[in-house]
């Protein structure tokens, strides 16, 4: 577009401006999770292979299509094979199209990838901030000028948000690229976001949003049924901002919710949505499984095998979604389905099947071997008799003979599995072992690890994978025969819930257990919600007032369940006064309340060991409260909890436990001989009795000889001393 | 059609004093001289609903008010008056009188209401819906914003109920989500549930609750016996009802936790397959079929109701007589913007002045204003944009503006009326001087006496 300036016409000047700046972006190759683990130890993700092309080649195609001019990529793990990846790539040498690189080791979030590259000044304009895994071919035009028009009009509207129209999964809550379910608010005239929950806690099941947003516009749309693109259209001011923020890691957790939380900078961000185009994050394993199909049914048409990039490709389109690269060996009577691609070199054998499968270059199939949904990268060995669903199988692996990969397996690089050895469902395996991880928390589990072992990898790299290689095939492997690595365990954060994010489609049992989580949330719903009545208007404290009285019974439950297990679990005393102390942190109780749940808990406790008479049920209340002294004792250091126990006492002897109404006052001696109430508390109680009704002092009355003996004793005391 | 009409008239509400009293409970105040229950059952005539219960607060109002409708509507409606106990609420009212409750759908109305939106349409879109409940709402008011600014903080209530949070789905059909004002104070809370099942939702806040609803009977009866405790339609039930949408049963199993002995259970669990029979018998795939009958939600199946709204065109008039602000707007507009509701024909200075009143020399009556019958004005008179009720006998020199005065209303000369309401048979002696004053029936006001913003009722 150069930059003629000859011409005196002001009029065209704005536009002259606008066309003067390039188009900048930038992209993140490096998505700063762990969610590709094993294959990312070994390969960044962004140079994973996505029906025989690396993810970022994706990427990059769409940003040049775009008409974005200068593309700065942020390397951190494995950065040296990503700039090798492109310096021998043709991506460097298009025409108005540059790529830099701006690589950074210390980079543990986004956030610091966005800090880095606002310290390198290199960014003078609206820019668009990609992850380099984005797959799509929507057209930025529109929403380029909706951003550019509205930042005419409010400079505070830094960031236009691409997002698409996707339901979640009614059972699972998730979309079909595995992510997890998101609500969103947004202003339905000017499409501003107005708020963002991702990771929505399932068990959670209201969505609170502040009032001032309804006080400030009179209509807003929530939204459940949009997916979020992770393609940003950004001005300037979004890299300031997470210099001025240096806690902003994440970019939709901190910077987005930063920005719709805080009101006093009044940034705010909107939303463009689209609509027939094609826009999605490879997020997971589950998302690489949809959008490589998506890619092989040309959803993102022109990013399809038989077109890509360059026009170099030999892959070429036959019926029912097949696509064959050239030099492919196939035996006669193998049955190769529909929608299956094959890349060039590979040879197949005699009565195998392939069907809804990405097959790398230089593969080695045998005979009789059924592969169903697989994603089966470059020079794999699979031999005779094999059987592959849903997996993901990387370079250079072997599988032997017979052997079987149950849906969901991943196996890295150059794994080798025994024959006849069955992978069972949803297991990762790698020449490398699982790194021992203390911190589960995502973000904090790349800022140690990760990075630590990337540049370890990126330094010895091939060395050091051979070198375990070697190791590992000499000893016995837990992978059958001759097997070659590790079975990466499934403990680590979330991962029970593996069936979530795994190429193989979600399976029925799975579906019906969250169906009837989902129905349980839903009377879960029902439970929270004020019963009745409350709802009128002048009762504002409504839930409050609801939640006290359950709230009371609960915490009465919790504390004898762990009296309980107290006295049946032989836990250590201090144990069980650290788990009373939390329990009344979290239901907000006193002292007072504590004794007289753990009083209330004993007397229960002890009318239920078999007693003949009265005189036995003495006597277990005075082992019990001699046993656990210590244990009552250490909540009643003031009177009024004392007289809380007294009171507690009472009112078991009228309602939940009669038999104690005659003992009343033998109890009443025993814990005070034992010191677990003391005689000021006795006397007070008494005196908080006086003025009450008859009914309440029918105790008072029984222990009206000890309270007398008690208002004399005082004086002995004082003579013995 | 086969609906039974609930009017819920009301008594002597305590916001509208000094104008109610027990002779003239809210339902019989003058609207542009017409009680303002009137309206609400000319506008049921006009669909064609003529099984109407017109339900008072208190026996002595119910016999006013049945008096005065058996003498107007003998032959054109089929009007029952029911009395029931003041200080009941919307729910008890038709708790009260559920026993003559017989038609498969019942429209609540309430009697305050003065709007042009044809209840038919209501009905008819209760109907197509199949729906438990469909409520009707309106564009909320906001040319009468400028009046409720000039009177202050008088009137919060009416401005904090303008604010109703309304969810509805995309195709504003159905409602997801309700809450009124009061509720605004906290945060919203929305259950992620109905979210889930339907996707997208708006919310609006420029919609207001008409207190126009169609119940199933069944259901409405239902609830009504099972939560005691609801008092208010509005508040309690249509929340609830709302709340409880997709899962129709937590009705009977959450409810009645309270002390209930066998015999109770029984009853109530034989209503529950009644009650869920009625509610799955839906005829059109909505958002709520589409949850319960999606491929892995068939354990849902049934479980549904729907709760509908009917959104009022914003051309349409809609307004409640709830407070002396919106006496005062409601008769302002009657005889001015919404004058095809006053059911008179306006002459050419866009006013009505009844044949028989009698106008003294140099007095002019402007345009949106109303003479009563057999009402006298003296000499150099100026009326502006008010009403005068029937025979009223007004002085020379007397300015009457934004103004309502009732029948037999004396008023003396040289006395200026602003703002104000002047009930029934109250006598304004010479050079009065009120100014945004309610005066109630039979006050008797002094000579040269000025006040301002005051309530002046017999003790």
């Amino acid at each position: 577009m150069g930059a003629p300036k000859k011409s005196g016409v002001k009029v065209s000047e704005e536009a002259e401006e606008l066309a003067r700046v390039p188009l900048q972006a930038i992209l993140l190759a490096d998505s700063f999770t762990t969610k590709f683990r094993p294959i990312t130890l070994e390969r960044p993700k962004v140079l994973l292979p996505l029906v025989n092309v690396p993810m970022i080649d994706y990427t990059l195609a769409w940003l040049e299509s775009a008409g974005v001019e200068e593309v700065f990529v942020f390397c951190c793990a494995h950065s040296k094979q990503v700039t090798s990846y492109l310096k021998k790539s043709e991506w460097l040498s298009q025409p108005n199209f540059t790529v830099s690189m701006i690589e950074s080791h210390h980079s543990i979030s986004a956030g610091d990838a966005l800090r880095v590259i606002y310290e390198r000044n290199v960014i003078n304009g609206d820019f668009v901030l990609i992850s380099g895994d984005t797959v799509s071919n929507m057209s930025l035009t529109q929403a380029l000028q909706e951003h550019k028009e509205r930042r005419k009009k409010d400079n505070d509207a830094i960031m236009t948000m691409v997002i698409k129209r996707s339901k979640p999964h009614p059972a699972t809550h998730q979309t079909r690229l595995g992510t997890d379910e998101l609500f969103m608010s947004i202003d339905p005239n000017t499409k501003q976001l107005l708020y963002y929950e991702e990771k929505a806690d399932y068990a959670k099941g209201i969505l609170h949003l502040d009032k001032s947003l309804l006080l400030d516009n009179p209509s807003i749309s929530l939204h459940h049924d949009k997916q979020d693109c992770y393609i940003d259209i950004c001005s300037p001011e979004v890299l300031t901002l997470f210099t001025d923020n240096f806690d902003y890691q994440h970019l939709r957790r901190h910077f987005v919710k930063g920005l719709l939380v805080d009101d006093i900078m009044g940034y705010k961000i909107f939303t463009h949505e689209i609509h027939s185009s094609y826009a999605a994050r490879i997020d997971n394993f589950s998302s690489y499984g949809t959008v490589s199909k998506d890619i092989i049914h040309r959803w993102t048409y022109p990013l399809v095998p038989d077109v890509m990039f360059f026009g170099k490709s030999g892959t070429k389109l036959e019926r029912q979604g097949m696509y064959r690269a050239s030099e492919i060996s196939q035996s006669h009577s193998a049955v190769v389905g529909p929608f299956t691609v094959l890349g060039s070199g590979t040879k197949i054998g005699d009565n195998s099947k392939i069907s809804n499968s990405v097959i790398g270059q230089g593969c080695t199939i045998g005979s009789n071997v059924q592969i169903e949904g697989c994603y089966i990268w470059d020079n794999v060995t699979i031999e005779d008799d094999c059987e592959l669903r849903h997996a993901i199988v990387c370079d250079g692996v072997t599988i032997k003979s017979g052997a079987v990969l149950e849906p969901g397996v991943v196996l890295s690089f150059k794994v080798v599995i025994g024959p006849e050895f069955v992978v069972p469902s949803y297991s990762k395996v790698s020449l490398f072992q699982q790194p021992i991880e203390e911190d589960s928390d995502e973000e904090l589990e790349y800022a140690d690890s990760t990075s630590a072992m990337n540049s370890l990898m990126d330094k010895y790299g091939a060395e050091a994978a051979s070198q375990v290689l070697e190791t590992q095939s000499s000893s016995a492997s837990e992978l059958g025969v001759g097997g070659a690595g590790y079975v990466w365990s499934k403990c680590d954060g979330g991962n029970e819930e593996e069936w979530r994010h795994s190429v193989a489609p979600i399976p029925a049992d799975k579906i019906a257990e969250a169906m009837e989580i989902l129905e349980d949330g839903l009377d879960y719903d029902g439970s929270i919600l004020p019963p009745s009545g409350e709802l009128k208007s002048d009762n504002d404290s409504d839930i409050d007032d609801i939640e006290n009285p359950r709230d009371d019974s609960c915490f009465g439950k919790e504390v004898e369940a762990t009296f309980l297990r107290l006295v049946h679990e032989n836990i250590q005393e201090d144990h069980v006064i650290l788990e009373v102390n939390s329990l009344k942190l979290s239901y907000n109780k006193s002292a007072a309340d504590c004794a007289g749940a753990i009083f209330h808990a004993m007397m229960k406790y002890a009318l239920e060991i078999p007693h003949s008479s009265a005189g036995s049920l003495v006597q277990n209340v005075d082992s019990i409260l001699t046993t656990w002294r210590k244990l009552l004792t250490s909540y009643l250091a003031e009177i009024d909890e004392q007289i809380e126990v007294i009171l507690k006492f009472e009112e078991m002897c009228l309602e939940s436990a009669k038999e104690y109404a005659p003992l009343f006052t033998k109890i009443l001696s025993i814990m005070y001989d034992k010191d677990i109430i003391g005689e000021e508390a006795v006397l007070s109680w008494e005196d908080e009795k006086r003025e009450a009704d008859e009914a309440d002092k029918v105790f008072v009355k029984q222990a009206q000889t000890f309270i007398q003996w008690l208002r004399e004793a005082p004086e002995e005391d004082d003579d013995e001393e | 059609m086969d609906f039974q009409v609930v009017v819920l008239a009301g008594g002597t509400s305590n916001k509208l004093l000094p104008l109610v009293s027990k002779e003239v409970p809210k339902p019989l105040l003058p609207v542009a001289n017409r009680p303002v229950l009137s309206y609400v059952l000319e506008l049921l005539e006009l669909s064609n609903l003529k099984k109407i219960i017109v339900v008072v607060e208190g026996e002595e109002e119910a016999l006013h008010v049945g008096g005065w409708i058996s003498g107007a509507y003998v032959d054109r409606l089929n009007v029952e008056v029911a009395a029931v106990p003041e200080d009941v609420g919307t729910a008890g009212a038709i708790r009260a009188i559920a026993h003559h409750l017989t038609a498969e759908d019942i429209l609540v109305v309430s009697g305050d209401l003065v709007s042009d939106v044809p209840p038919g349409a209501i009905a008819a879109a209760h109907r197509r819906h199949d729906a438990v409940v469909t409520a009707m709402l309106c564009p909320a008011p906001v040319s009468g914003s400028s009046e409720s600014g000039s009177s202050g903080g008088k009137d919060k209530t009416k401005k904090v109920g303008r604010h109703d949070l309304i969810g509805l789905d995309p195709t504003t059909q159905f409602l997801l989500y309700i809450a009124t004002g009061a509720e605004l104070e906290k945060d919203v809370r929305i259950q992620k549930s109905i979210l889930r099942a339907v996707g997208q939702m708006e919310i609006r806040t420029d919609l207001m609750d008409a207190h126009l609803y169609a119940f199933k009977r069944s259901v409405l009866l239902e609830v009504l016996d099972q939560k005691p405790t609801f008092r208010s339609l509005k508040q309690d039930v249509l929340p609830y009802l709302v709340r409880s949408q997709l899962r129709s049963e937590v009705l009977f199993n959450g409810a009645p936790q309270t002390e209930e002995n066998g015999s109770e259970k029984v009853i109530s669990q034989s209503n529950e397959q009644m009650l869920s029979q009625i509610l799955s018998n839906a005829t059109h795939p909505t958002f709520h079929q589409r949850y319960a009958m999606g491929p892995y939600c068939s354990a849902s199946g049934g479980r549904t109701h729907k709760c509908c709204v009917y959104i009022a065109e914003s051309s349409k008039y809609c307004a409640r007589l709830n407070s002396i602000q919106a006496y005062s707007d409601i008769n302002r507009d009657v005889i001015g913007e919404a004058s095809h509701l006053s059911g008179y024909s306006f002459s050419a200075h866009n006013n009505i002045i009844h044949p028989s009143a009698e106008l003294g020399a140099k007095t002019t009556v402007g345009p949106h204003c109303m003479l009563g019958e057999g009402s006298q004005m003296s000499d150099k008179c100026s009326v502006k944009r008010s009403v005068i009720g029937r025979h009223c006998r007004i002085g020379a020199n007397v300015k009457i503006v934004n103004s309502i005065v009732m029948n037999h209303v004396t008023v003396g000369d040289g006395c200026s009326i602003q703002g104000s309401v002047i009930c029934s048979n109250v006598q304004l002696q010479e050079r009065v001087v009120l100014k945004d004053c309610q005066v109630g029936a039979g006050f008797v006001v002094t000579a040269g006496s000025e006040y301002k913003g005051e309530v002046l009722a017999k003790k």
